[in-house]
């Protein structure tokens, strides 16, 4: 590869890195800035959030149980499957729900905004809105981006329960009662950990509504334009969410002292 | 030559990925002046009105709306001399995800200065002009090419512009919905709107404006009349107004080549 070539990439990789950090930061800046749209808002927390309900309820169930399943296979030996709620629980609530259910919503969620707002651009509809006056990252990015923030926290919440839930159902086969299930909880669990349980799936709302947003707004060609950025948005969204995972785990372990 | 009633672009340069779209580009549109913009398939046509709306960023050179020079500004710094202009492009840009009354009504909610009232008052009355309140409740991809366009004109006039653009307005269309639009373009222009439009349609064009300018090669060939250009002796302009077997390797040519200059010699 010539000097050249890697140039151009290197070009294009800190143009397209400068475009997306901007689109984050004038998003955060106009948050709370008038005009406010409430129901745009209201209809993306619905349209992108609820749901998303049966998909993320279905991962959590069926990760619960293959997880629970693994653990008492491995428990079972040593006598103490007594255990396997408490394991179960850390594992999903701090590093599995969250980029499980995020993953699910990016693949979901992600692709559906980057094709909306991918087929907005190339029928002229973004350039229209802006004609009338309209604020595109106020209209079209802040309230898919306060409907992520908000609605991923809530998915990657009943994501946990559920997958809390699928374990036991594993372990019921194990005679283990539901009192001893949960009584194993507070045993690997610390406050920090559902802290942590809930910030992930926010950071994850960001990534995934600002990836979905900046591909889609930078769609260009026609409908086979709009269909390699809702690729390119789902794949970029997923490896940025195990990325970011990997960093945060480091922060958040440092606090943990 | 600035003048707070005008709208003009100085020595501009636009390209894309190489080509030149437009060089050294002069234009003006002076209030009152009904203009259309002719050129092949990919001459630029479309991007002089984008460039004069600030939807796209030229390489070089200036665009003002008015006394205001826009290059370069933010969006929100000009918005208010934007206002004065409206835009109806090629496929009507509808918003998919609202009803026509929606549409119509879209800049009047933006700017919430008008009562719900006030502003069903003025989509009705804007429809009513363009022959569609009967689609007022329904959404863009029930309506068929011809009734995109004609909500896509009540839309553009829903803030009362003084300029309005026209993106290849009866493209697509049948003969009797060529016939309504440029009904349309002339009511409007009756009414004190100034229009510019770009088509290829020369119908269209003979039958809504005084003013004509044509391009070729990022540049512009010829300005003038209708009279002026029909007895207009370029050879582009010709080839233009009346094709000939030439011309089947004409638009290749013209629209893809890198280097403009190149086709001379092929």
């Amino acid at each position: 590869m010539t000097v050249a070539a890697v140039d151009k990439i290197l070009l294009i990789f800190f143009h397209w890195l400068q475009g997306y950090f901007t689109l984050a930061g004038r998003a955060f800046a106009r948050i709370f800035r008038r005009p406010f749209y409430y129901r745009e808002c209201a209809i993306q927390f619905d349209k992108l959030g609820f749901s998303s309900l049966f998909i993320c309820t279905l991962t959590g169930l069926f990760s619960g149980m293959v997880m629970a399943l693994q653990s008492l296979i491995q428990l079972k030996p040593f006598a103490a499957t007594s255990y396997v709620g408490g394991m179960v629980a850390v594992t999903m609530i701090k590093e599995l729900g969250p980029v499980l259910a995020a993953l699910m919503v990016a693949g979901r969620v992600g692709s559906a905004i980057t094709a909306e707002l991918g087929t907005m651009v190339v029928t002229e509809q973004v350039d229209a809105m802006r004609v009338e006056g309209t604020d595109i990252i106020k209209r079209l990015v802040v309230p898919r981006l306060i409907a992520m923030v908000m609605a991923l926290p809530l998915l990657t919440i009943v994501t946990d329960l559920v997958s809390v839930f699928g374990g036991y159902v594993m372990a019921s086969g194990y005679n283990i009662n539901p009192v001893m299930y949960i009584s194993g909880l507070p045993q690997f669990m610390l406050f920090q950990d559902l802290i942590e349980g809930v910030v992930k799936p926010s950071v994850f709302g960001v990534i995934i509504a600002i990836t979905a947003c900046y591909v889609g707004l930078n769609t260009k060609g026609g409908a086979a334009g709009v269909g390699a950025a809702a690729k390119q948005a789902v794949v970029l969204s997923s490896v940025l969410i195990l990325v970011c995972d990997f960093f945060m785990a480091k922060i958040f372990l440092v606090f943990r002292g | 030559m600035t003048s707070s009633d005008s709208i003009h672009i100085e020595r501009l340069c636009y390209s894309i990925g190489g080509r030149k779209i437009l060089q050294d580009f002069d234009f003006h549109l002076e209030r009152g002046v009904n203009r259309t913009i002719l050129g092949v398939s990919g001459a630029g046509k479309t991007t002089i009105l984008k460039l004069l709306l600030g939807l796209l960023e030229p390489d070089s050179g200036k665009v003002f709306i008015g006394n205001l020079c826009i290059t370069g500004l933010p969006e929100s710094q000009f918005m208010q001399q934007r206002k004065r202009i409206a835009i109806v492009f090629q496929g009507g840009a509808l918003f998919d995800s609202m009803t026509v009354g929606e549409n119509v009504g879209y800049r009047l909610f933006e700017e919430g200065r008008l009562s719900q009232t006030e502003i069903a008052t003025i989509v009705l009355e804007k429809l009513g002009f363009v022959g569609v309140e009967a689609a007022l409740n329904l959404y863009p991809a029930e309506l068929s090419g011809g009734m995109k366009k004609r909500v896509a004109i009540a839309r553009a006039l829903a803030a009362d512009p003084d300029y309005i653009f026209f993106d290849e307005p009866t493209t697509g269309l049948d003969p009797i919905g060529v016939h309504n639009i440029c009904n349309l373009i002339q009511r409007l222009q009756a009414e004190g709107k100034t229009t510019l439009m770009v088509t290829h349609d020369l119908a269209t064009a003979f039958s809504t404006s005084q003013q004509f300018t044509f391009l070729h090669k990022a540049r512009i060939l010829f300005e003038g009349s209708e009279e002026e250009m029909k007895a207009s002796s370029i050879p582009e302009v010709c080839e233009f107004l009346e094709p000939t077997d030439r011309s089947l390797f004409y638009d290749v040519h013209t629209t893809y080549d890198k280097q403009p200059e190149q086709v001379e010699s092929i």
